[in-house]
């Protein structure tokens, strides 16, 4: 029910968007989302139907590669 | 995806694991609860559990909305169904197959009853367009993830023959439920990463002070989780308790604003009972005064019952509160399988009994 699956956007209509989750195409509502912040080419968050997050891939490298550092930093001192 | 596939990178995953176990060898043993079935699958299907050392439990508690709704909650849907033969009921098709304490949407159907699952309701609102004879109901379950978009669909004036039965539930008051119970003793909380893109991180801070429990909010990605039970463990050895967001790449601290407005413009917060659990102050979400002919059960004159009966032997409230493995109910694998579910979590793609199942967990006998 919570399930949310990333989904890349392709092309944009007005209120709604074809995304492609993998291989699988569909329109989803993009109601529930800043509009400003969604482009052809980014990846949002789809559930039931509804965009409900724009990931942000920026961040998403950037908790990668803290955390390589950490976990190498707390391996060493253990 | 690339850039979210070195979340699933093995090497990154031993070393964070390495992290654990060493953080983990300067503190007491300690449970961690996460309240979302997407992470206890990930949890499941990786084996975190078998990176973890012993004295770090990691454990589900009510993520799964399907699972929480009350059995009282599937008979009145259900009875609606079968009792009004222009009634197309739609629901999500995990709840198809959920036992009430009489009936389940499964068996109201085989008996002549018109219930379709949709996978948005969108598509309950496009069926209301296509047949304005009938009555189109939508048994409108799921968390904070998923009112938004009732909500939605509600604002935009949907037709009349449309109304839905209000089954919505809170995340934020049952942690706060939980917690104050006593009931289970938890040093940490992995928030719901889904739900908090839509409420983000305050409505957390309040519960981590009064409860003095560190809580980090996460992804569903093995990396994810492993990066949030170091962050938990690095907050435990600090002696702090405060609200952590590993998930950035999808929740911000103020939320989804444009999703919560829509969704408190429609709503107002109630007491609701929880599956297994029971009443939870302001845990569940009704309609608004001005909204409320779409209230399904006004419409048809019904109310919510106030009991609720469990199946005999069930032990999903427990489950549903972290108190025990499902392989710890003695129904489990025999009695309960997910193609003879006793209980709502052996039947959710996001119940605990059900995702164990299907890793081949199977039941403890002493």
């Amino acid at each position: 029910m919570c399930l949310a699956v990333p989904a890349k956007v392709l092309e944009i209509k007005g209120d709604r968007a074809v995304v492609d989750f993998g291989g699988v195409k569909r329109e989803i509502s993009l109601l529930l989302v800043k509009r400003e912040e969604v482009r052809e080419g980014s990846y949002v968050l789809v559930h039931t139907g509804y965009a409900i997050a724009v990931l942000d891939e920026e961040e998403a490298r950037e908790t990668l590669e803290i955390w390589r550092e950490i976990s190498e930093q707390l391996q060493e001192a253990g | 995806m690339s850039f979210l596939a070195a979340y699933r990178d093995r090497e990154h995953a031993l070393q964070l694991a390495e992290a654990i176990k060493s953080l983990a060898s300067k503190l007491p043993p300690l449970k961690i609860m996460h309240v979302c079935g997407t992470h206890e699958w990930t949890i499941t299907h990786f084996g975190l559990r078998s990176l973890l050392p012993g004295s770090v439990e990691v454990r589900a508690g009510p993520g799964c909305p399907v699972c929480i709704t009350p059995a009282s909650e599937i008979d009145l849907a259900a009875q609606l169904a079968l009792d009004n033969e222009d009634v197309i009921l739609t629901t999500f098709g995990d709840v198809l197959r959920v036992p009430g304490s009489k009936l389940s949407l499964a068996y109201a159907r085989s008996q002549g009853a018109d219930i379709r699952v949709v996978y948005s309701v969108a598509d309950s609102v496009k069926l209301a367009l296509k047949n304005p004879r009938k009555e189109i109901v939508h048994f409108a379950i799921g968390f904070e993830t998923t009112a938004p978009s009732t909500a939605a669909e509600i604002l935009q004036g949907p037709p009349e023959n449309f109304s839905i039965i209000c089954s919505h539930r809170l995340i934020p008051p049952v942690m706060d439920y939980l917690l104050s119970s006593g009931e289970v003793d938890l040093q940490g909380f992995i928030c719901p990463g889904h739900v908090s893109t839509i409420i983000g991180v305050k409505p957390y801070l309040p519960l981590a002070e009064k409860h003095g429990v560190p809580m980090v909010i996460a992804g569903f990605e093995p990396i994810d989780v492993l990066i949030a039970v170091n962050m938990i463990l690095l907050q435990l050895l600090r002696g702090e308790h405060r609200v952590e967001n590993e998930y950035t790449r999808a929740v911000k601290y103020e939320g989804n604003v444009i999703a919560l407005d829509i969704m408190w413009r429609v709503f107002t917060a109630k007491d609701s009972r929880w599956r297994g659990i029971g009443s939870v102050p302001s845990s569940g979400l009704q309609l608004k005064g001005e909204y409320r002919s779409y209230d399904a059960l006004k419409k048809f004159n019904k109310s919510l019952p106030s009991d609720e009966a469990m199946p005999p032997g069930c032990r999903c409230g427990d489950v549903l509160k972290g108190l025990i493995y499902p392989e710890e109910c003695p129904l489990f694998g025999e009695r309960c399988t997910p193609s003879t579910p006793v209980g709502p979590c052996m039947v959710s793609i996001e119940g605990s009994c059900a995702i164990a199942f299907k890793h081949g967990v199977r039941r403890k006998r002493n």
